[in-house]
């Protein structure tokens, strides 16, 4: 967070055209990584079949038919990674610690949506309420439930180590993750939930058909699912706020100065613990959106299912630059497309051999491998020399 | 503060004449042999075992402690270890699994000792070696190899103990294969690099059962070989009856106790070497240490290597006692399990390591089982306890306290290393009356590590 810290003014009240500017400029920004990954990528697998295609004469059209398709996708990883990865990005900005528990506090957030949409069906009101009222109401009990939790944590098991040595904070948070799995477990299999928890919703209506490809003479129909086209709005309607909060307000003032220099700050008169605090509050409230929301996605939820996306969060938060809260954003939308291209693909360009889902794993960490050992910065951060 | 002052000094009235001088000969050898007849004329596995069982134990660590002759120390370790406690096994088979078991994850937590707690190194995928160990021997030593290479055939069963020294050649290079890259991270980013490696390994294996199958995948390998036992039959000649299984027992505990041994004094002569002492100073304070001169990254590539040569090694033996692997064995809970016990017993610490992987080792397979057979019981008598909860499901969560709470109350771990105790009450000589009563009244763990 620290290096993107616009200098602040020194009047005191900004004008609309600067506050539009520090909110939307970010936005821009991503948007043309979304634009330019989306792009390079296709780019790149379209010149791969080209190369392939004396050997395989249909490579072509069978890249071409899906690619759409893996675009859509693509967005929906990168959202979902994005969300996840602000909360590693502004607590590792202000603490210079990785919150490994807080892949946790994404997996809670969609357990919590699974209870509430299990409490609205067991009282039968699960078909009456409308569709968009269901999501605001998923979507806020589980912030507000996460976002508690994650200022529970960091009371209890963070706060009491601040300034330790840094391993230990680390073996702390992975000790907190244990905990939460497990007592999501227990809740879990001792209530009707179950292990597997269901995710009951209403119906989101019909598949929006966006367009038909004509492909020589067959048409490829081109299809967003509702589901996504929630996730994908919820998610853009977050991050526009986070960033109006972090660059336009008093707050996000105080969360930018502690981000810098905790010390100064507290000498500035800024309540540091409280800021800390509040960071936690507003990481774990959007991990818990983006549970509630991956949730949706999927239909169920599991205790364990934190632990892999709450990983690639974190490589894409070190892709776009930890502590950097738009390198936060991009780094997940790259990460996102390169997942859902690799899954897609990998096994059409290997005639088979190796599945693409399997190896999308292998492929992230792979790049968070990769980038710690030739550009650790990230792709928006600067590089810092380490302080003696 | 004052109660707590006097029973300290109660304690050590009782304790030292007894930990020193004729009456700690006398004191010892009543202790060891009164467990080892409790234990051989009660076999039956019930509660009063179990404890008898830890006292047992206990009796080597209070050995361990004393202030007797080394070679008193010996006796009775080659008495409880080498000659009471197979005896027992054979009464019992269920208590010499669970030594062996333990003797297993104490190599493991040595070698993690020696990255983590030695060098400073978080690493999170430490399993990912002994996976590969297991692996060589799993596949060089079934059918599976012919699935490589049709023209190859398993290799005879007496290779085990080449494979020992290629296990610890294979764990070797694996360590420095990851190590070269990652190794200069700085130290919260490799844990997570480490953490993704070890996940990329057990994903590896589980898929590589296409385009060529090494693997077997998901389904793991099966009927993986055991060396053939050598005095077999000179044993037999003795008029023992035994079945092979109790052999292979007796077998892999001896086995283990010997490489447990080996791995013991290999990383105690580290630890107080050259080399231990530059990892000392890396852990300690990076920049200075290599102000100093140490080779930073080639010393933290030795310990990268060395830790993951233990776990190749043990990765063999463990592939032929538990006859069958698959991914799902090498998962990151397993390595999460030996940082526990590294955490617990006292990061730097050797004694310390084989307590903390006793003690979680005992955990698991005793501890756990016996708390679940108590609460079934209390819930048959109409106790509210849900019917899904069972301890023995709820590693996760034991784990993950130990670990909070040990960084919170007691980072230093359960039996500290000497030097790092030393350091620490060079900072803490002001507050040495706080240090007295820890236990009542945790002192901040700022100045610890």
């Amino acid at each position: 967070m620290a290096v993107d810290a616009t200098v602040a003014p020194t009047t005191a009240r900004r004008s609309l055209g600067e506050v539009l500017g520090v909110v939307f400029g970010p936005v821009g920004q991503l948007l043309a990584f979304i634009v330019g990954s989306a792009v390079s990528l296709a780019l790149i697998v379209v010149v791969l079949a080209f190369i392939l295609s004396p050997t395989q004469p249909d490579i072509m059209q069978r890249v071409v038919i899906i690619l759409p398709q893996v675009i859509i996708d693509g967005l929906v990883r990168g959202f979902l990674f994005a969300t996840i990865a602000l909360g590693y990005t502004m607590v590792y900005g202000v603490l210079e610690f990785i919150n490994f528990a807080h892949g946790e506090i994404f997996m809670i957030g969609g357990v919590v949506g699974a209870t509430v949409s299990f409490l609205l069906v067991s009282t039968g009101t699960l078909e009456s309420i409308p569709p968009l009222v269901f999501v605001l109401l998923v979507i806020l009990v589980a912030m507000a439930f996460c976002g508690m939790l994650a200022v529970t944590v960091e009371r209890v098991a963070y706060r009491p180590l601040r300034g330790a040595p840094r391993l230990v904070p680390l073996i702390s948070a992975i000790g907190m993750s244990l905990i939460l799995q497990d007592l999501a477990r227990l809740v879990m299999t001792s209530t009707p939930l179950g292990f597997n928890a269901r995710y009951q919703t209403p119906n989101f209506g019909q598949p929006i058909q966006l367009f038909t490809m004509q492909l020589g003479d067959r048409s490829v129909p081109v299809i967003l699912s509702p589901r996504d086209l929630i996730f994908i709005v919820a998610a853009t309607i977050m991050l526009v706020v986070l960033n109006y909060v972090v660059n336009a307000t008093k707050l996000g003032k105080a969360i930018r100065a502690t981000a810098q220099d905790m010390p100064t700050a507290s000498l500035m008169g800024i309540d540091v613990n409280r800021i800390v605090a509040l960071t936690f509050l507003i990481g774990g409230a959007l991990g818990g959106a983006a549970g509630a929301l991956f949730g949706l996605r999927i239909g169920t939820v599991n205790p364990y299912m934190g632990l892999i996306p709450g990983l690639k969060a974190f490589t894409a938060a070190v892709l776009g630059g930890i502590g950097n809260i738009t390198g936060a954003m991009v780094g997940g939308v790259v990460l996102g497309f390169l997942e859902a291209f690799v899954a897609a693909y990998l096994s059409i360009f290997t005639a088979g051999n190796f599945s693409g889902a399997a190896y999308a794993d292998v492929a992230a960490f792979s790049i968070l491998i990769l980038l710690l050992i030739f550009r650790p910065s990230g792709l928006l951060g600067e590089a810092t020399t380490q302080k003696v | 503060m004052t109660t707590s002052t006097s029973s300290q000094s109660l304690w050590q009235r009782v304790t030292a004449p007894l930990s020193s001088g004729p009456a700690a000969y006398g004191f010892l050898a009543l202790y060891v042999l009164a467990c080892s007849i409790l234990l051989v004329t009660n076999p039956r596995t019930e509660l009063s075992t179990d404890v008898v069982f830890v006292l047992f134990l206990l009796s080597m660590l209070v050995a361990y402690r004393s202030r007797v002759a080394a070679w008193f120390k010996v006796i009775l370790g080659v008495f409880a270890l080498g000659v009471v406690l197979p005896y027992f096994g054979t009464l019992n088979p269920f208590y010499i699994d669970v030594a062996t078991q333990a003797g297993i994850f104490t190599t493991l937590a040595l070698g993690l000792n020696v990255v983590v707690g030695f060098a400073g190194l978080l690493d999170l995928g430490y399993v990912a070696f002994f996976a590969v160990g297991a692996y060589a021997w799993g596949i060089f030593s079934t059918p599976q190899i012919s699935q490589i290479n049709p023209a190859w055939g398993p290799v005879d069963p007496v290779m085990f103990y080449p494979f020992l020294i290629i296990g610890l050649i294979l764990g070797l290079i694996t360590g420095v294969l990851l190590g070269l890259p990652v190794l200069r991270l700085r130290g919260d980013y490799l844990a997570i690099v480490t953490l993704g490696f070890g996940e990329v390994i057990r994903v590896v294996a589980n898929n590589l059962d296409r385009p060529i199958n090494i693997t077997n995948g998901s389904q793991g390998i099966r009927a993986i070989e055991r060396p053939p036992l050598i005095i077999v039959d000179q044993i037999r000649n003795l008029g023992v009856v035994a079945d092979d299984n109790r052999l292979y027992q007796l077998f892999f505990y001896y086995l283990v106790l010997i490489i447990v041994l080996l791995t013991v004094i290999v990383v105690a002569r580290l630890k107080h070497s050259r080399i231990g002492r530059a990892w000392e100073a890396i852990r300690e304070d990076e920049v200075a240490a290599v102000a100093q001169g140490i080779p930073r990254v080639r010393m933290k590539l030795m310990a990268f290597a060395i830790g993951a040569s233990f776990a190749g090694v043990m990765g063999v033996v463990f592939a032929s006692k538990q006859l069958f692997i698959n991914p799902p064995t090498f998962d990151l809970l397993r390595s999460i399990n030996i940082l526990v016990m590294v955490i617990l017993g006292g990061m730097g610490s050797i004694p310390g390591a084989m307590l903390g992987a006793i003690i979680v080792t005992m955990l698991d397979l005793q501890i756990l089982p016996r708390i679940a057979a108590v609460l079934r019981e209390a819930q048959a008598a109409g106790a509210p306890i849900p019917r899904q909860f069972d301890p023995t499901q709820y590693q996760r969560l034991l784990f993950g306290l130990l670990l909070v709470v040990m960084m919170i109350f007691r980072p230093e771990g359960l039996w500290p290393d000497e030097r790092r105790r030393e350091e620490q009450h060079e900072i803490e000589i002001a507050e040495e009356e706080l240090e007295v009563d820890k236990d009542a009244k945790p002192t901040s763990p700022n100045s610890g590590r």
